[in-house]
């Protein structure tokens, strides 16, 4: 017998500003976060959430990943909770982890030499640090780890803590994901690789898509045994019902052309959530802007919902704020269970002339309310990354 | 290069102490750094500021003597006469 996941908290900070619902309100308002082709968090100070003392020892990424998770925290009351610490997990994807660290301190290493470099330098640079930050500032005692899978970092973090709740290996696990990658290095790496938009628009699945746009942030989410926080009285904003992985175990950076593995862990997140197609009130897709996802991911859903797949809103939070990467599956995990609570599919930006073939109901340039027949709202959130990863979460809002 | 009076080392050694996240108003040059909020990374990173700064080698046995901000003064005045 495994445990229902409610979902009792959320946080995220995006370059729509610092909190979940400016993540909402904003993008159904048909708002974007990205300034001169870049998806920065620009209205946020870290000094202003954390101590100078946190601020001066963390990579950016650990500091997005805290304030998002001490949004979600607080929200669920989890500090208070009566629960045995070690009975509560954190897990934090990334996709690259602390990048400005690495290339900071390889610039003192190149010019002053081995004494130069920071002994903080390790700690922040790590992957894992973000979830290990997490555990230690909210004394959080259970599995703790983090997610490395490019831009399906985020999902699989949420996926594996729901998984750690559903199977009772935690009461409650702090799961998200968050990045910080604005780099110059990954800024010309990415450029060169052909993968990010030279024009610096985001315009998923708009014929003159060309490339995705950076973006840096993270969201959490506080998941739960809801049986525990009903007992608690937390308030429970949603289910996490299912979650499906897959890999293309294709190619690197490509996805595989017919949407395969993608439409695989589709199925999969349904499976496991029991819910037919017919019942999901929308699909937030990953939806980056380059050519090649926008066109496979549009494959998957015709492969995984058949004739159904035109009728379901589906729209990218990407066109907003730009692609997270690792934290880019967490914000829209985010994202998509604040749309299903306000029925409101928020759209999907500068999505102006279809492309062919391309030809699923994107939600263009204007939020659409959904229709859900009186129950409470389904959905699923899309993510893929680079090495061939998907990862499908799907979510009920509470009634 | 002037040899840095006591004084001076003192206010360097508390400033860096700041730096590193300690509230002024708890950093007395007799405050032992094990009673702050000073772990072993500060200290390493506390030994480089003392290298950059004074021009003199600081091993990590030197940092094992080394227990509150007057013993880092004692130590820089003693490495520079």
């Amino acid at each position: 017998m495994t445990r229902r996941v409610a979902i009792t908290g959320i946080g995220a900070v995006t370059p729509l500003g610092v909190g979940a619902s400016a993540l909402h309100k904003r993008w159904a308002a048909g708002e974007s976060g990205i300034e001169d082709g870049l998806g920065r968090c620009s209205g946020f100070e870290p000094t202003d959430h954390l101590t100078r003392r946190q601020v001066r020892r963390t990579d950016r990424f650990t500091q997005l990943a805290l304030v998002a998770a001490g949004e979600a925290i607080s929200q669920a009351g989890l500090d208070e909770a009566p629960y045995d610490r070690a009975e509560i997990g954190s897990v934090m994807g990334t996709g690259i982890g602390g990048l400005s660290t690495i290339e900071s301190e390889h610039i003192l290493l190149r010019e002053k030499g081995q004494r130069a470099v920071s002994p903080h330098c390790v700690p922040q640079m790590m992957a894992n640090s973000a979830a290990g930050a997490l555990a230690i500032e909210h004394d959080l005692r259970g599995q703790c780890y983090g997610t490395v899978s490019a831009c399906a970092a985020g999902a699989h973090a949420l996926g594996t803590g729901a998984r750690m709740v559903q199977h009772g290996d935690a009461i409650a696990c702090v799961a998200g994901g968050a990045e910080a990658a604005i780099t110059d290095l990954a800024v010309a790496a990415f450029a060169e690789m052909g993968a990010t938009s030279p024009t610096g628009i985001s315009r998923p699945f708009d014929r003159r898509r060309d490339g995705f746009v950076m973006g840096e942030g993270a969201g959490v989410m506080v998941l739960e045994d809801s049986e525990m926080a009903e007992l608690r009285g937390a308030e429970i904003l949603g289910y996490l019902t299912g979650y499906g992985a897959t890999a293309d175990a294709h190619h690197m950076t490509a996805p595989e052309p017919t949407g395969d593995g993608a439409a695989r862990a589709i199925r999969k997140a349904l499976a496991d959530a029991e819910v037919e197609p017919g019942r999901l009130a929308y699909v937030n897709a990953h939806g980056t802007s380059t050519p090649l996802n926008d066109r496979a991911e549009t494959e998957a859903l015709k492969t995984a919902f058949g004739e159904l797949a035109p009728a379901i809103p589906t729209s990218s939070t990407k066109s907003s704020i730009g692609h997270l990467l690792g934290a880019a599956g967490a914000v829209e995990g985010v994202a998509t269970l604040q749309a299903l609570r306000a029925k409101t599919a928020p759209p999907t930006l500068n999505l102006e002339e279809p492309d062919e073939d391309l030809d699923l109901d994107y939600v263009p340039l204007e939020a659409r309310k959904l229709s859900v027949n009186g129950h409470p709202a389904i959905g699923i959130s899309n993510s893929f990354g680079f090495g061939g990863h998907n990862a499908v979460i799907c979510m009920e809002a509470a009634a | 290069m002037t040899t840095a009076t006591k004084d001076q080392v003192s206010e360097r050694v508390i400033s860096a102490l700041v730096e590193f996240g300690e509230e002024p108003e708890n950093v007395k040059p007799d405050s032992r750094f094990e009673d702050l909020d000073i772990d072993s990374l500060d200290l390493v990173e506390l030994a480089q500021v003392i290298e950059d700064e004074y021009k003199i080698e600081v091993t990590d046995a030197d940092m094992d003597r080394i227990a509150t901000v007057q013993d880092v003064v004692d130590f820089v005045a003693e490495r520079q006469s």
